[in-house]
């Protein structure tokens, strides 16, 4: 469970500890447990509706799980709004694109480093002293994401008329923006083609390198999974079923069965 | 000027422009400056760092990468320490990387990035005697524990604190420098074959320069944006030969994707690039005006006749009467600097095109603008350039006349030969192939040409393409390649002919292009090689073929075409690296669509095995249809202009 640098296991950063979520009578999630490691990219896998984005949404405050606790940094984060586990240092991309789509890549990336500004409405409104200050130092940060994506050429474009691909990464973008210390990244390569999908796994190593941010990714695929993480989390039917290396997982009878759909008797 | 080195006038630049700005670079969205002093700090600490690392006078610095100020620094470095640089093509697979390294004996390599690193780790157990591979561009390059890899600034750092310890010794080194000491090996293009390495001197390139300016001036207050690899040779000699003597500010734009926008936002005063990239302006144009409302179209349609009137007009040398100037003043106003804004062109003095030929109508389309678009020929054995149009005597078929010092004559066999101080002392450690091109001082350039009744040199073509039609006249098959190209659908076409009882062309659609106008008519298609097989498409490049046959004499006209299923890529060594055809391989490696060309069958099938990047193979095949031109014979009264025959 060692991380890609070779180092031993270091204090946690975040623990989820016996996560449960039902809707209704449908048990989403049961007793979910295992811990993130600062710096690592954590991925979770698992077959169609076994809770991947259940369990990502529990973390980012959109749905709130019965029983358990997640302890980012050693604080329970269950119970707090989205806005205030953002606030905490934790940022997300979505399955299904979230841009505003009418703006450009670089008010979109200015949104995301919305949860930093401070100025008042007043200096705001008019632009001036602090809120001038404060504009500017922002805008530097996101001219470093665009330049860790490579999206310079894109700088001034409206989203909407971006392809696919790039509208992901801009999403990616925005969460970045933040300066997240821990990112959630639901399917951030799903639609691509395999080039794109190359890209996007070269700059989530550059995002784990460069700035030391822990990645917590869904993913389905296994190719991308098993080359980029440092742990993998196997969920099934809402269970735990095998969590470790990819290395690990990927000799688990257990994962085998659920990938494979072997029989138990075998 | 006699005694010049490039380092020697950086350093002199250095003192006369001091606090000018000397770079600038488009980083994080702002364009950040580099002040001579500052460039001249650079290049003394980086060239100390070198020999801190042991490199001695006359070893090789081999650099790879997109055009960043570190890549100047490195090669001025470099020779400011008796060293000479040799740059690769950045888009070079790591083989191609191998083979420039092992030929020029590289001692040092400077690389951008991650994946120029990336090639140099797999090829690094063939390589030998190389001390030290140093990036200038970090990202990525936090988990690589090679003993072999530094960073570029602590190189310089190390370059300081050898300075502080050997006072004196960059200014003793920087003395030592001799004018005919090799200052780059530059590749030659390998349109024949694999790269060989040509030494140029100091001298050589410092006179090409020279004789550039004394025909067009330039000076600091000039601006030119760097964007072609450095590794090619012309643009060496604008970007370090022209530039380090007349002191413009060069500039960097920002990424490969970005620089038309960055063109836009200086506003250069001089531009130096291949036919392509005029090639791909022109497209652009092209394509948005088709785009366009119908009122715009018709007023562009208006303008651009009046344009190329104008043109014409200076062309032949006639002046244009009142009545065309007024209304060449109205176009001018309603649509060229509208349109000079947009390519980034409303603030050039002039611009050239060289390296390969540019097809007539493409330089008419420039001068109709309003552009001042020269010809300039030259080849990388001459230093890249030894004729140039002359302000006010430019012919479109010609490519000028010889620069100041330069002598050009034409072989009892049509050859061009070349003799100037720019030309070079031969191929690096290849005397064999130096003898094959230099006698008595005369480059032999393998293109054959001749001189029009006003002393202007027209070539024709490389000598062993020029083609002798059935008919016995002899044939550029670029020249009709050219025509073809003006076309925005088509990206590239191969011409056969010389061979056979008629000419056939291959051609390669292009795919931005030709798939936005197959989706607004509502054509589907899913790949590359599905698009290029459609009857429309057929139809649409079939109009292109035509056109370019109602100007060629009857020997020359296509007679039958096909469109190819994949796009000539340089990665397959289908084009050079200066994105050149290398025309025998195509003919080797597609003789089935040669032979179908010239057979009766009118299809062809076709397998092919294509490798992805990732490594995996995949089996294509595809059918291939040969299209057949009609040859009722339209009279070939307009003769072109660069047909050959004496």
């Amino acid at each position: 469970m060692a991380g890609r640098n070779g180092a031993t296991l270091p204090e946690p950063q975040m623990v989820i500890d016996g996560v449960s979520l039902s809707f209704g009578g449908v048990r989403a999630l049961s007793e979910i447990s295992f811990n993130v490691y600062p710096g690592t990219i954590q991925a979770i896998i698992g077959p169609n509706g076994a809770g991947k984005t259940s369990l990502l949404n529990c973390i980012s405050g959109l749905y709130r799980p019965q029983e358990g606790q997640i302890r980012f940094e050693g604080r329970n984060i269950i119970g707090l709004a989205p806005h205030q586990i953002a606030r905490l240092g934790i940022a997300r991309s979505f399955q299904n694109i979230e841009l505003f789509r009418h703006m450009t890549v670089v008010d979109n990336l200015m949104l995301g480093r919305h949860v930093h500004m401070h100025s008042g409405v007043l200096s705001g409104g008019l632009y001036w002293g602090r809120a001038q200050r404060e504009e500017i130092a922002h805008r530097e940060l996101v001219e470093q994401v665009i330049d860790l994506l490579e999206i310079q050429a894109i700088r001034k474009k409206t989203v909407g008329a971006l392809s696919y691909g790039l509208q992901k990464r801009v999403e990616l973008g925005r969460a970045l923006a933040m300066s997240p210390r821990l990112l959630l990244l639901d399917e951030p390569m799903a639609g691509m083609n395999s080039e794109e999908k190359e890209d996007m796994a070269r700059f989530i190593l550059d995002i784990s390198e460069e700035q030391r941010t822990t990645i917590v990714l869904i993913e389905h695929d296994m190719g991308v999974v098993m080359d980029i993480s440092d742990n993998v989390a196997v969920l099934e039917f809402g269970l735990l079923i095998a969590y470790g290396t990819p290395d690990e997982v990927k000799a688990n009878p257990r994962v085998i069965d659920a990938y494979l759909g072997r029989e138990h008797a075998a | 000027m006699s005694d010049a080195t490039l380092p020697r006038l950086l350093m002199q630049n250095v003192e006369r422009l001091g606090d000018r700005v000397a770079l600038r670079e488009k980083d994080f969205g702002i364009w950040q400056t580099v002040t001579w002093r500052q460039f001249g700090e650079h290049v003394r600490a980086f060239a100390l760092g070198l020999r801190a690392l042991g490199l001695q006078r006359d070893d090789k610095v081999a650099i790879i990468g997109d055009n960043r100020p570190e890549w100047l620094y490195a090669e001025l470095a470099a020779q400011a320490i008796g060293g000479a640089s040799v740059g690769v093509y950045q888009d070079s697979v790591a083989e191609e990387v191998k083979y420039v390294l092992e030929a020029a004996e590289a001692r040092v390599i400077v690389v951008e990035d991650q994946e120029q690193v990336d090639k140099i780790i797999e090829i690094w157990p063939e390589l030998h005697n190389v001390l030290k591979v140093i990036y200038y561009e970090p990202k990525g390059m936090r988990g690589y524990r090679e003993p072999y890899l530094a960073h570029f600034p602590d190189i310089e750092e190390l370059g300081r604190a050898y300075d502080r310890e050997h006072p004196g010794l960059f200014e003793a080194e920087l003395a030592r420098g001799q004018p005919d000491d090799v200052a780059i090996l530059s590749t030659t293009s390998g349109t024949t074959g694999t790269p060989k390495l040509a030494m140029l001197s100091h001298r050589n390139l410092i006179s090409q320069g020279a004789g550039l300016l004394a025909v067009d001036p330039l000076g600091p207050e000039d601006e030119f944006v760097s964007f072609l690899p450095l590794a090619w040779v012309g643009e060496q000699m604008i970007t370090v030969a022209a530039g380090l003597q007349c002191g413009f500010t060069i500039n960097f734009p920002e990424s490969a994707s970005t620089v038309q926008e960055n063109i836009r936002e200086i506003g250069p005063r001089v531009m130096f690039s291949p036919p392509r990239i005029w090639e791909n302006m022109l497209s652009q144009v092209q394509v948005k005006i088709q785009d366009s409302t119908r009122l715009k179209r018709a007023v562009y349609e208006w303008a651009i006749t009046q344009g190329y009137a104008m043109a014409d007009a200076r062309f032949s040398g006639t002046p244009p009467g009142p009545g065309l100037r007024l209304r060449y003043g109205l176009a001018r106003l309603l649509v060229f600097e509208q349109l000079k804004d947009h390519l980034g062109l409303r603030f050039l003095k002039r611009a050239y095109t060289g390296g390969a030929a540019l097809g007539p109508d493409v330089f008419r389309f420039y001068h109709a603008l309003g552009v001042n678009l020269k010809q300039v020929y030259g080849q990388t054995e001459s230093s890249g350039l030894s004729v140039i149009h002359r302000d006010g005597q430019i012919k479109f078929q010609t490519v000028g006349t010889p620069l100041p010092a330069t002598e050009i004559r034409v072989a009892e066999n049509g050859e061009i030969l070349v003799k100037s101080p720019s030309v070079f002392s031969g191929y690096y450690k290849n005397p064999q192939a130096t003898a094959e091109v230099l006698h008595d001082g005369w480059l032999h350039s393998g293109d054959a040409g001749y001189f029009d009744e006003d002393g202007q040199l027209i070539v024709i073509d490389r000598a062993k393409d020029v083609m002798t039609l059935h008919d016995g006249t002899r044939f550029s098959p670029q020249f009709i390649e050219n025509k073809l190209k003006f076309s925005p659908f088509i990206k590239e076409a191969v011409v056969f002919g010389g061979d056979w009882p008629f000419v056939t062309a291959m051609i390669n659609i292009d795919f931005a292009n030709v798939g936005k106008w197959a989706e607004s008519r509502q054509i589907s298609y899913t790949t590359y090689t599905d698009l290029a097989q459609k009857p429309q498409v057929y139809a649409l490049i079939r109009k292109d073929v035509e056109r370019t046959n109602a100007d060629l004499p009857q020997a020359a006209r296509i007679k039958r075409f096909l469109l190819l299923h994949k796009e000539l890529d340089a990665d397959d060594g289908e084009l050079t690296r200066t994105r050149k055809v290398r025309r025998r391989l195509v003919a080797q490696r597609y003789d089935e669509i040669v032979d179908a060309l010239y057979g009766d069958q009118g299809e062809l099938e076709l397998e092919t095995t294509i490798t992805y990047q990732d490594g995996r193979m995949a089996l294509i095949k595809t059918r291939l249809r040969v299209e057949e031109m009609d040859q009722a014979p339209p009279t070939a009264e307009h003769q072109p202009a660069r047909l050959v025959a004496r």
